[in-house]
């Protein structure tokens, strides 16, 4: 029981920092149609000026994470301008292959800024694990959940019930016509860009503590955050929130009761697996894009 | 088209000529591996160029194409040439299992599945331990012979790589000629025409990855009988980026992109020298700055000068 529950927690939490990054995902795949390769990247660099602002500068954790926050906002923004906004023109192909570039360009720099070395974060609050039904978790557990909670049910007001929340769904869902109704586009693409490269960095953050900041933990975040989006449909927030969570606690039980040597290789198969049966993803009723 | 044609048979009369007055091996061995890039190159320019996608995977295949072929021949003891046929055909059916799903689609999901599958195949490589020889590499390759004759000179062995070359240009050149090249190019205008028209879009693409998939595996399988030694470093994630890095260099939207783009990437090195962590940061740097500032890449250059030279065509 002890041990189910320990596996439980650890897949939960890795399933919402999927869910973050796999929403980051679809922010900028719904305001440009680009699927973003530097996207782990942004959780990356969360994570290392976590590191740089709590255990070098030694600020409190919390005001730590939140400059985490902005400055993701921040890579957000010399993103689009550096690298999507120049390439848009060339078509969709080029920009991926621009954010390939930038991801591996991005990441080198990290290196040489923090070195190549996994750095050691404290966590937020205490760095004595709890004991729960047997198991035992690490208090950090306890803050990703509860962050990652918050910050979905912000979001969730801010699309639904906001004007500006609205206007960018508006625009992911037909930029012309929002650009009709008075809705400035562009500006609405570069909130996108700065809410993606946020909520990366959050979740960079908030994994620091559990996962070590290392300069290239993000393709293998940015692959799994992408098939978090993948099983809820690509574009779809509500999904990826659901599909982080799923592959999250699978890939906890596989890596407890099967093999933790593959147990990367499981969202591959998932993701191979979602594409042949449900491209649409598993929560949607509509139709997925078929040629 | 008929340029085409006359392209390579330049091309093949300097890959016959150079190995014979380049000074010493050295430089023979820096063209041996430029052959090997530009094959893998090709096949993903196919693929960028024509079917409009992106693979992040030719790594792994790469991979796949040397690692069976280099254990057929290593443990079993069995020949070059059918280790080479099983090598191709496996790596062959693993593309196919993965375009099919993923090209069906619209969009560019392709990219993500391989770059997954790229990263599968490289911890497979360091996990199968009794297979690959895990992170210590495998070794006890066999060269390549004909009969007694062993082709196990740079210089041989460089004209082996090149005659793979050529005649996968032929074969290239033929298949943009072919249905599939036209049906690919209509793709690239309008899909909903294309489709319209009859024309099964899937299919045609999945054909296309297949292929360049293949001249990835068989790049693999020339590097794997030339060195005789195989460790993983050699097939991660880096080397699809810089295959990547070669297409864009040389311009996606031509075939011989991939040739100047093989070979003036494989020259880098000699260039920069050691770099030692800083390649990694250039290389992504010489691709946005490619990308950004001369979207033809080295044959848009070209052609702007021919056409300059020649007035307007």
């Amino acid at each position: 029981m002890g041990n189910l529950i320990q596996y439980i927690f650890a897949g939960l939490t890795m399933g919402v920092i999927y869910a973050l990054t796999g929403m980051g995902f679809n922010l900028i795949y719904n305001a440009t149609g680009v699927i973003n390769f530097a996207q782990g990247e942004f959780v990356m660099l969360g994570a290392m000026f976590l590191y740089t602002f709590q255990e070098v500068l030694h600020l409190s954790p919390l005001v730590a994470l939140l400059l985490v926050i902005l400055i993701g906002g921040g890579v957000g923004i010399i993103f689009e301008y550096a690298v999507v906004k120049p390439l848009l023109r060339l078509g969709i192909i080029t920009v991926i292959i621009g954010t390939i570039g930038a991801s591996v360009v991005i990441k080198g720099i990290a290196m040489l800024i923090w070195g190549k070395n996994a750095q050691g974060v404290r966590p937020l609050i205490s760095e004595k694990p709890i004991a729960f039904l047997g198991a035992a978790l690490n208090t950090q557990v306890l803050v990703v959940l509860a962050v990652t909670a918050l910050a979905v049910l912000i979001l969730g007001y801010f699309f639904s019930f906001t004007i500006l929340g609205r206007a960018i769904q508006a625009c992911a869902i037909n930029p012309l016509a929002a650009r009709l109704t008075g809705i400035p586009v562009g500006r609405m693409i570069t909130l996108s860009f700065i809410l993606s490269g946020g909520l990366s960095a959050l979740a960079g953050g908030l994994i620091a503590p559990i996962t070590l900041a290392e300069y290239d933990m993000g393709t293998m975040l940015a692959l799994k955050g992408f098939c978090a989006a993948i099983i809820g449909g690509l574009g779809n927030n509500p999904g990826a929130f659901i599909g982080g969570l799923l592959l999250g606690i699978m890939e906890g039980l596989s890596a407890g009761y099967l093999s933790s040597g593959y147990k990367d290789a499981l969202a591959f198969l998932v993701l191979i697996l979602v594409l042949f049966w449900k491209p649409e993803g598993i929560i949607s009723h509509g139709k997925g894009e078929r040629v | 088209m008929k340029r085409d044609y006359l392209l390579l048979f330049v091309m093949a009369l300097i890959a016959f000529v150079l190995p014979l007055v380049l000074p010493g091996d050295y430089y023979v061995e820096v063209f041996l591996f430029a052959g090997i890039n530009v094959l893998v190159a090709l096949g993903l320019s196919l693929l960028m160029g024509y079917a409009g996608q992106i693979s992040l995977g030719h790594a792994g295949f790469y991979g796949l194409g040397a690692y069976i072929s280099g254990a057929l021949t290593a443990h079993l003891g069995w020949p070059v040439l059918p280790a080479a046929l099983i090598a191709i055909m496996t790596t062959a059916l693993v593309a196919a299992l993965v375009g099919w799903p993923t090209l069906r689609l619209k969009g560019h999901y392709l990219a993500m599945a391989t770059l997954g599958l790229g990263i599968i195949l490289y911890i497979i490589f360091i996990q199968a331990r009794g297979v690959t020889g895990g992170a210590s590499g495998l070794s006890g390759i066999h060269p390549v012979h004909l009969g007694r004759w062993y082709l196990d000179t740079p210089r041989r062995y460089c004209y082996l790589v090149w005659t793979v070359v050529v005649l996968a240009f032929l074969f290239s050149i033929n298949l943009v000629r072919s249905r599939t090249g036209l049906a690919l190019r209509a793709l690239h205008y309008s899909e909903v025409a294309a489709s319209t028209l009859g024309i099964d879009v899937a299919r045609y693409k999945l054909k296309v990855f297949v292929f360049s998939c293949i001249l990835a595996a068989m790049g693999g399988i020339l590097y794997a009988h030339y060195i005789t030694f195989i460790s993983p470093e050699t097939f991660g994630f880096m080397y699809s980026v810089d295959l990547v890095v070669m297409i864009v260099l040389g311009g996606m939207h031509s075939l011989w992109g991939a040739l100047l783009g093989g070979v003036f990437f494989s020259l880098l090195p000699e260039v920069l020298h050691r770099l030692e962590d800083l390649e990694v940061v250039v290389h992504g740097l010489i691709l946005l700055l490619v990308l950004i500032f001369l979207p033809g890449g080295l044959v848009g250059i070209i052609e702007k000068v021919a056409e300059k030279i020649h007035g307007n065509p």
